[in-house]
Order: C-alpha cells, then sequence, then structure tokens
C-alpha cells in the first residue's frame, strides 16, 4: 500500500448551536432504561423539570411511531429493543446519540418548533420525523 | 436478481449448486479460501480446504468478515470464542494463504477493547491482514478515526487503496461512511473519482479483486443490502477480464456472475442473519443449539493461472 496518511473527512459545516437544545443521554440496561421510560410517562409534565416526554420505539428495524408530533419543550427518548445497535441521527445533525445497544435509550430535548427527520446512522433505510409545534398558550 | 443474470454452477463445500442459491444462502460462515483461477475466482469451505490433497496452490488468499468482536447476544453470547475458532481454523489449513483480507465489522461497537481482542486473535494467524470498516466499526465519537488510527495507514479518505500481488489488483472500498437518511451503502464522489484513477493505468487483462464491506451489487435493498453508487463503482470494472468482487455484512453465501464479475459474500464469523425476507428485519438469527458452527465460516481463494475460474471455497466453522 501506499499514499498519503489517511484522514478522515472532516465533520461537516458547523451548524449554529445558538438554538439547539442540548441532548441528554441516558444510556442504562434494560431494568433501568424501562423504569426511567415508566417514570417519564407517568410524570405530569408540570410536576416535571424536563417537560412534557414522549418515546419511540426501535423494534425489527423500524421507528414507532416514525411520525410523532410533539409540543415544544418536549423530551422524546429513543428505546432500542432490537439485539443489534441502532444509532439515532438527525439529518440536519441537530442531535446524534452514541450507539445504542440492546435495550439503551437516548433523550432530546426539542425547544424550537419545526419539523425534524433523523434516520439510523448504521441502517440508514431507517427513518423518522418529529413534528415539533409551538407550546400551546 | 433480475433473471438474465447469468450463475454458473459454483460448489460449495455442501456440494449444493450455487444454481440454488437462494435457497442455502442463509449461512452465516467463517471465512472463505480464495482461489484465483485464470483470474476469476471460486471459493472453497474451509472444512473442504482442510481435508483437501495439499496440491500447491499458485496464490491463495483467505476472507474472513464480520467477526462483531464485543457482540454478546443470544444468536452468539461469545463472538470472540467463534472467531478464535475461525482462527484456529486458518492456522491449521495445509497451504498458507498469502493473506487475509477482512471485510468489515471486526468489531461490534467500535471500542478500544474490542479492536483489541480482535487484533490480538487474528494476530495469531500470523499472516498479513487488510481490512475495510464495515458500519459497526465507525462508531466511535469521532466517526471513524478510531478505526483509522488502527487500520487506516496508507489508505485514502475513510479508509480506502490498492495493492497488487502476484499480478492481481486488489482494491480495499469503504461504503459505510457517512450514511445518509434513506439511502444503502455509500462509497461517495471522491472514492469514485480515486477508483476511477487507480483502474486508470492496469491493461483489461489485469485480474481485480475489489472487496468492501456492504455488498456493492443489490441484493435486497429493503434490508439495505446494497450500495447507491455500487453500479457506477462496477462501471470501471466493466472493461477487464476478470473481475471478483467480495463482500461482507449479510453474514450468508451468496455468489452471482455477470459477464466478467464474479460477487460473492461471505460469512460471518460471529452470527447468522436471516435470508433476504425471511424475517421481519435483519439482524441476528438464532439458530438451534449446536447448530451455530453450520452458519458461521471463513474463505479462501485460489488464484491458478489459466482459463478456469478462481476458485472460491466456503468453509463452514462445523458441520
Ligand atoms: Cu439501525
Amino acid at each position: 500500500m501506499s499514499g498519503p496518511a489517511s484522514q478522515l473527512p472532516g465533520p461537516p459545516g458547523g451548524h449554529s448551536p445558538a438554538n439547539r437544545p442540548s441532548p441528554t443521554q441516558h444510556r442504562a440496561h434494560l431494568v433501568a432504561a424501562g423504569l426511567l421510560a415508566l417514570s417519564w410517562l407517568a410524570a405530569a409534565p408540570e410536576a416535571s423539570a424536563a417537560g412534557p416526554t414522549a418515546t419511540v420505539q426501535i423494534e425489527n428495524f423500524t421507528f414507532t411511531p416514525a411520525q410523532l408530533s410533539i409540543e415544544a419543550g418536549t423530551t422524546v427518548t429513543w428505546i432500542n429493543h432490537d439485539d443489534i445497535p441502532h444509532l439515532v441521527a438527525a439529518s440536519d445533525k441537530a442531535f446524534r446519540s452514541p450507539p445504542l445497544d440492546t435495550d439503551e435509550s437516548f433523550s432530546f430535548t426539542f425547544s424550537t418548533p419545526g419539523t425534524f427527520d433523523y434516520f439510523c446512522a448504521l441502517h440508514p433505510r431507517m427513518t423518522g420525523t418529529i413534528q415539533v409545534t409551538a407550546k400551546a398558550k | 436478481m433480475s433473471t438474465s443474470d447469468q450463475t454458473r454452477p459454483l460448489l460449495d463445500d455442501d456440494g449444493i449448486d450455487r444454481r440454488g442459491f437462494l435457497k442455502c444462502m442463509n449461512w452465516a460462515g467463517t471465512g472463505i479460501l480464495w482461489t484465483l483461477a485464470g483470474g476469476l475466482p471460486q471459493g472453497i469451505g474451509l472444512d473442504r480446504a482442510l481435508a483437501a490433497d495439499a496440491t500447491p496452490l499458485p496464490f491463495t488468499f483467505l476472507q474472513i468478515s464480520d467477526s462483531h468482536v464485543g457482540f454478546d447476544k443470544p444468536a452468539n453470547p461469545n463472538a470472540l470464542a467463534t472467531l478464535q475458532e475461525a482462527i484456529d481454523r486458518i492456522k491449521a489449513l495445509p497451504v498458507k494463504p498469502a493473506f487475509m483480507i477482512h471485510t468489515g465489522d471486526i468489531s461490534h461497537l467500535s471500542k478500544a477493547s474490542e479492536f483489541d481482542n480482535a487484533d490480538k486473535l487474528i494476530g495469531e494467524s500470523g499472516m498479513q491482514v487488510f481490512y475495510v470498516p464495515g458500519e459497526h466499526d465507525l462508531l466511535d465519537e469521532q466517526q471513524g478515526k478510531a478505526y483509522l488510527d488502527r487500520y487506516g495507514k496508507g489508505s485514502k479518505g475513510a479508509g480506502w487503496y490498492s495493492f497488487d500481488r502476484d499480478g492481481v489488483h486488489f482494491v480495499g472500498l469503504v461504503n459505510v461512511a457517512g450514511l445518509t437518511a434513506g439511502g444503502l451503502g455509500k462509497l461517495g464522489p471522491e472514492q469514485l473519482a480515486w477508483l476511477k484513477s487507480d483502474l486508470a493505468g492496469l491493461s483489461a487483462s489485469t485480474p481485480v479483486v475489489v472487496f468492501a464491506h456492504i455488498p456493492l451489487w443489490s441484493i435486497y435493498p429493503e434490508w439495505g443490502w446494497g450500495t447507491d453508487d455500487g453500479a457506477e463503482a462496477l462501471s470501471n470494472l466493466k472493461r477487464f477480464g476478470s473481475v471478483t468482487v467480495l463482500n461482507g455484512h449479510i453474514h450468508q453465501v451468496m455468489q452471482k456472475v455477470e459477464g466478467n464479475v464474479t460477487f460473492h459474500t461471505a460469512r460471518s464469523t460471529a452470527f447468522p442473519q436471516p435470508a433476504p425476507g425471511t424475517a421481519p428485519a435483519p439482524g441476528p438469527m438464532k439458530v438451534p443449539a449446536g447448530d451455530l458452527g453450520k452458519y458461521l465460516g471463513v474463505a479462501t481463494v485460489d488464484f491458478v493461472r489459466g482459463s478456469q475460474p478462481l476458485a472460491i471455497v466456503d468453509r463452514p466453522l462445523a458441520g
């Protein structure tokens, strides 16, 4: 083999982080993830510092629901139920999970209205959309 | 697969005519011993190669794939142990292959410990190894730096390169980097341009072996088993008299011949996946206890000058 030292293509051009909420990650084992999800679902929105929540299940290489409508401020949690890792990545790079192994989860809070397309960076035919509407007054 | 695809009988180690490959492709494997005969590859399963008489083969190399070191789910709780089995078999081959090609998914989650374990074990073979990454090898935070630091010396871009051995031109391609929503495997314009110039100076009589993780031919796009710009890469290879395309990713043996191009996918050393369309989704397939070794394997390739095809031998770990 010959040639110049290898180089990774640089990270794609910067998007402005200004309006981007920061992702929170939850990497937990089976039981912990289940409990977390349950407690989030059970939490009354006004009682939770994190605001309303929603969950996207990952099973059989599919995001369910693939289309999710939420109010701004909602925290969405993806949980992987497959025996193979998946990786949730926004098409516009607004968020990117670590690889989620079996029963691991990833959460992201959507604070600005808009349409957020995402896919699995390992299996890019897996796609989904989060529709974020303005917060009800 | 279109019906115009020309398939020719290629006996696997089970003696099954590969015309029937649609029925037999739900295999995973330990490795393939590749023989290049007259520029066309033929595979022989490791079992048969081990049993074969030690007739000197002019030029033989080995393919292993999808070792997924770190995988510990029910389909195979110890992917390192089955890799060890594959390596032990390779060490026992009567004729030592010239080198080994690993067609990606070395690790399961790109962890340093997984790469360490894989390197240590594969290193036991004492063979030179040429790697290309699978999508599971680019999961570090910097999306591939860990792979390139370890395996990318002398490569370009995300890790592609070429080399020549015994008059054969080998090209390692990367079709798992920077994948985009809705797509399949992808080489990208930069790599395609490099491939074109890499092949430009070669005479059409040069045998070419191309290897990459995801199949460069469309096997089952519904499961992501294909490469969006694979056809463009292959268009550069049409003028060559002998082209062999070696892939992994699908964890089962599939083969087809189209003109002068032979396509072949290797078994995994870790776990099998279902045959296309036979399950709700791809992914680790649990097989009856004791049967796993039949689904895992290694391939060898013999390169024999002459008019016969290159010989590929797929060897399951057991059975
Ligand atoms: Cu995925």
